[in-house]
């Protein structure tokens, strides 16, 4: 995967760009001055938790919601005075919103057909491009079903055909695995990110699923309450999440407090130089469950007390405390230091701990 | 799916007297219209029906439906557009609005017009100053079966078209479709059977409908009586084989909406509201 | 089919984000359609409605009164909303016999039997008023039989009854079989297991859950008998002080061009149909609100 940053110098490289966009619902700010921009041909998650923003902020791009201020470019154009339906963006709805009443076909071929007289491919192209995109997507015995005589993957895979029937110039998907069971949805994922690849398609996509996010997508945008958190490609906000609710968010996490002091970072009798510009004074200790170090009892890190062990292949869930906090661990057997058994004590270290301002 | 409940002996009983209900109650007056119809055989039914009044009320009949069903289509359309498709305030209050004229009296809803356009009503004097007729004339029948038949249209529409959501209205948008064309294409298509649904059930009460076009219409054999009214024209005048001939008609067509109804019913179950799925 | 749901598009987003008076919404044509609506409800609805609501106070107050509590007039809204009222309360163990009925077995014949239900709702009322008249005059077949044993049934109060009875029953049975439909069945049958006698279930369990459709219908069968007209006018008889009902009273009114008392009569029943549907509504949002709990 490609995990290059934004080179910001070069502005022709820039496809989207949103700034400052806000848009406030009666009871509370449903976006708040959101500012992010997308590379021509990126592919870029909006992550966040329901009520975050993210789909709001997808519905803007498409036309759908109008901002109360703020601007929004694509290609160094207004995108905000242009119409919806002069955007040419390919939307994928949540629902994927099938014409229910056409065939797959007619489903494919709609944003062609609705073209004005002087723009619209002729009969046989239009037939020609159908043929063509229901090839892409793999359903090409299908285009005479209707869409309720579909599973939910195959509709939206017609839905994507859909989009691309138009040539977007930007792809846009609400939560496009949504719907859909888990098994189906990896395969759909590995074939989205090959056909982006492919189509070479500014794409921009909104999900709460944070293993999706990180999984596919060049940069992941994480909102929270309507404003943007972080963004970054998977690598940097994986590794450096700049808030609780981000390290929280993109995976499993144990937290403890702790004090820094004079660079020292203090949590309950173990003590290490904290990292530079940690915060000072009483601070969380974040970590993840299985990037953790052991240690007999007498070594470095927190002292645990074990309560328990569930052992599944070569991995091991470890039921602990450290001191009054109940924690469950993980890490393969051979990481296990001799001598730890239920009801011994031992050490843990984290690896990459992030530590913030309690 | 259904599954028939244990209750050993009770289930013919009940069943025996809900055939019992329905037969008296209500097969029973459908089968009197006939069977007087043609109590005195095949060519005094015919004949009563050949009368020039009783054609020209079959033709005052279909005028008025064929006026007043288009115009409370168009009008159930626009109004299930506006109510399902955008959110503004006070749509509640609408809706109730909407379904008023079905807890009106037909007589009231008659009677409206009277006191707009009777000879003493609020317009009275002007129209008779300038020589134009509503109540005793057709215009008044349409006016009378518009109000009757306002809701049927739209209470079809409205629930099924909040059902279906404004997605793939906004997905024709995106796709780059027009206004008129998202309506034609994808719109329409949707709430075809719902629509057609509600036109028939508008039509019929147009077509059936007594009480108010009875306010309205003074009567006037031949000019203004509907052939509702043409039937309470011979019953008075003691003609009850020519009344259940001209009922025989009517039942008919209330038997054919039956029908067609149960067949849209069974068939396009999906594409009509929720409330009418059996 | 059912598998194939469709979610209105602002689900997941907050609602009653109105700001103004309209959201935002890239559909067109709400000028249009909303313009088009009002202009219609308020030609058709709310000018002659205004006319009904202003009228009969040309007779002032006291006018008004003098002619609701004229002895015809009183007896005929009497017996408008009596009959009415007894015939909904009739239709309540008739409406959910059918609806039973037609939920719980299965039989052949069952669709064309559920299909007949809507008959009443078909039937023009004119052909109705004097197809129930043939049935129920001394001479019919079963006004004779009932004559027998001392009941007059046409051109008295009782025809009144039977033809708001025809007229009521599907109100009844359409709102009480849908929810008998989706009716959780395991329900029952958890009632079945506890030892619960058909009775039992029925009572406690059934009952309760159709309670607010069943009243509905009532009050739907009611508020139409209220204002029916084709179909009892034959059948009544139409003798004043006793079988004469309210909406002929306006239409006798009209011909004697008393335009404000036929408004006030037009005005009251109404105002009373209408404080009764807001009585039931109330009613039911309780027996709703208890069957939830």
């Amino acid at each position: 995967m490609n995990f290059q940053p934004i080179d910001e110098t070069s502005p022709d490289q820039l496809a989207l760009e949103i700034k400052g966009v806000s848009k406030a619902y009666s009871r509370f700010p449903a976006l708040n001055n959101v500012s992010l921009q997308a590379r021509d041909k990126e592919f870029l998650a909006l992550l966040g938790p329901s009520g975050s923003g993210k789909t709001t902020l997808l519905r803007v791009l498409a036309g759908l919601e109008k901002p109360d201020a703020g601007e929004v470019r694509f290609g160094g154009e207004d995108f905000l005075a242009l119409p919806v339906r002069r955007r040419r963006v390919g939307m994928v709805f949540q629902h994927y919103a099938l014409f229910r009443h056409m065939t797959v076909a007619q489903n494919i071929a709609f944003g062609l057909t609705v073209r004005p007289a002087s723009e619209r491919p002729a009969k046989s192209e239009i037939d020609d491009r159908v043929a063509k995109l229901l090839a892409l997507v793999q359903l090409d015995a299908l285009g005479g079903r209707f869409p309720s005589q579909l599973s939910g993957g195959q509709r939206q895979r017609v839905a994507l055909a859909r989009a691309l029937a138009i040539e977007p110039r930007m792809l846009l998907l609400d939560e496009p695995f949504g719907a859909l069971d888990a098994q189906v949805r990896r395969e759909l994922r590995r074939w989205l990110r090959e056909l982006h690849d492919q189509a070479g398609v500014t794409t921009v996509f909104v999900t709460h699923d944070q293993e999706e996010a990180l999984d596919l997508a060049d940069r992941v945008a994480i909102l929270k309450d309507g404003e943007l958190v972080q963004i970054g490609t998977p690598n940097e906000v994986y590794d450096n999440p700049a808030t609780p609710f981000v390290f929280d968010f993109l995976g499993p996490s144990c937290r403890i407090p702790g004090v820094v002091d004079s660079g020292q970072l203090r949590v309950a009798d173990w003590e290490s130089a904290a990292a530079p510009g940690a915060p000072t004074g009483a601070v969380e200790l974040f970590f993840r469950p299985d990037e953790v170090a052991f240690a007999p009892a007498d070594g470095l890190g927190l002292p645990m007390h074990v309560q328990g062990f569930a052992q599944r292949g070569p991995d091991v869930r470890i039921d602990c405390r450290i001191g009054d906090q109940a924690f469950e661990l993980q890490c393969r057997g051979d990481d296990l230091p001799p001598g730890v058994s239920v009801g011994s004590e031992a050490r843990v270290r984290p690896m990459r701990p992030q530590v913030y301002a309690a | 799916m259904m599954r028939a409940i244990r209750l050993p002996g009770a289930a013919p009983l009940m069943l025996a007297l809900t055939l019992a209900v329905l037969g008296v109650l209500i097969v029973l007056p459908l089968g009197v219209v006939f069977q007087q119809a043609l109590s005195k055989g095949l060519d005094a039914y015919l004949d009563p029906l050949k009368q020039p009044d009783a054609l020209a009320a079959i033709r005052l009949t279909l005028t008025v439906a064929a006026i007043s069903v288009p115009l409370n289509a168009v009008f159930g359309v626009m109004a299930a557009w506006a109510i399902s498709k955008f959110e503004f305030k006070g749509k509640s209050l609408l809706i109730t609005l909407i379904d008023l004229p079905f807890s009106m009296s037909p007589v009231v809803s008659g009677l409206v017009w009277v006191l707009l356009f009777g000879a003493q009503g609020w317009f009275g004097e002007w129209l008779i100053a300038h020589d134009v007729r509503i109540i005793f004339a057709t215009t008044g029948l349409v006016l009378a079966t518009v109000l009757v038949t306002l809701p049927f249209v739209a209470r079809e529409l409205i629930p099924l078209m909040q059902d279906q959501g404004a997605d793939e209205e906004a997905a024709a948008l995106t796709l780059g479709a027009g206004g008129f064309t998202t309506f034609w294409r994808i719109t329409l298509p949707n709430i075809r059977w719902a629509l057609l649904y509600g036109v028939l059930l508008c039509n019929a009460r147009a077509m059936g409908e007594f009480g108010a076009v009875s306010v309205v219409s003074g009567s006037i054999r031949g000019l203004t009586t509907t052939l509702p009214l043409h039937i309470e024209v011979l019953y008075n005048d003691y003609d009850f084989v020519g009344a259940f001939a001209a009922a025989s008609v009517l039942a008919s067509l209330g038997l054919v909406t039956l029908v067609l109804k149960t067949l849209l019913e069974w068939r396009h179950a999906g594409e009509l509201s929720a409330h009418r799925r059996n | 089919m059912a598998e194939y749901a469709i979610k209105p598009p602002t689900a997941d987003l907050p609602t009653g984000l109105i700001r103004g008076w309209k959201r935002y919404s890239i559909l067109p044509g709400f000028p249009l359609a909303m313009g088009w609506t009002l202009s219609w409800l308020g030609l058709i609805v709310l000018l002659p409605l205004s006319a009904l609501i202003i009228r009969p106070w040309e007779l002032g107050v006291g006018g008004v009164w003098a002619t609701l509590v004229d002895p015809r007039v009183a007896a005929a809204l009497r017996l408008s909303f009596g009959a009415a009222a007894l015939a909904a309360l009739v239709n309540a163990p008739l409406g959910l016999l059918v609806a039973w009925t037609l939920t719980r077995y299965e039989f052949p014949g069952r669709r064309t039997v559920d299909a007949l239900v809507d008959l009443p709702f078909a039937l023009p009322t004119a052909v109705a008023g004097i197809a129930l008249t043939a049935i129920y005059s001394p001479n019919g077949p079963l006004g004779a039989m009932f004559a027998k044993i001392g009941i007059k049934t046409a051109y008295s109060p009782v025809g009144v009854f039977i033809a708001l009875l025809f007229i009521g029953l599907p109100f009844v049975v359409r709102t009480v079989q849908p929810v008998l439909q989706d009716l959780d069945r395991e329900v029952e049958e958890a009632a079945h297991t506890l030892g619960a006698t058909d009775f039992q279930r029925f009572r406690y369990v059934v009952l309760p859950a159709v309670a607010p459709a069943l009243l509905s219908g009532v009050s739907l069968a009611f508020a139409r008998g209220v204002g029916e007209y084709g179909s009892v006018i034959f059948i009544a008889g139409n003798m004043p002080l006793k079988s004469e009902i309210a909406p002929l009273l306006i239409v006798i009114k009209l011909e004697q061009y008393d335009y404000a008392g036929a408004a006030a009569v037009g005005l009251a029943m109404l105002v009373i149909s209408f404080g009764t549907l807001l009585a039931v509504n109330a009613a039911q949002v309780f027996l709703a609100r208890r069957g939830r709990a």
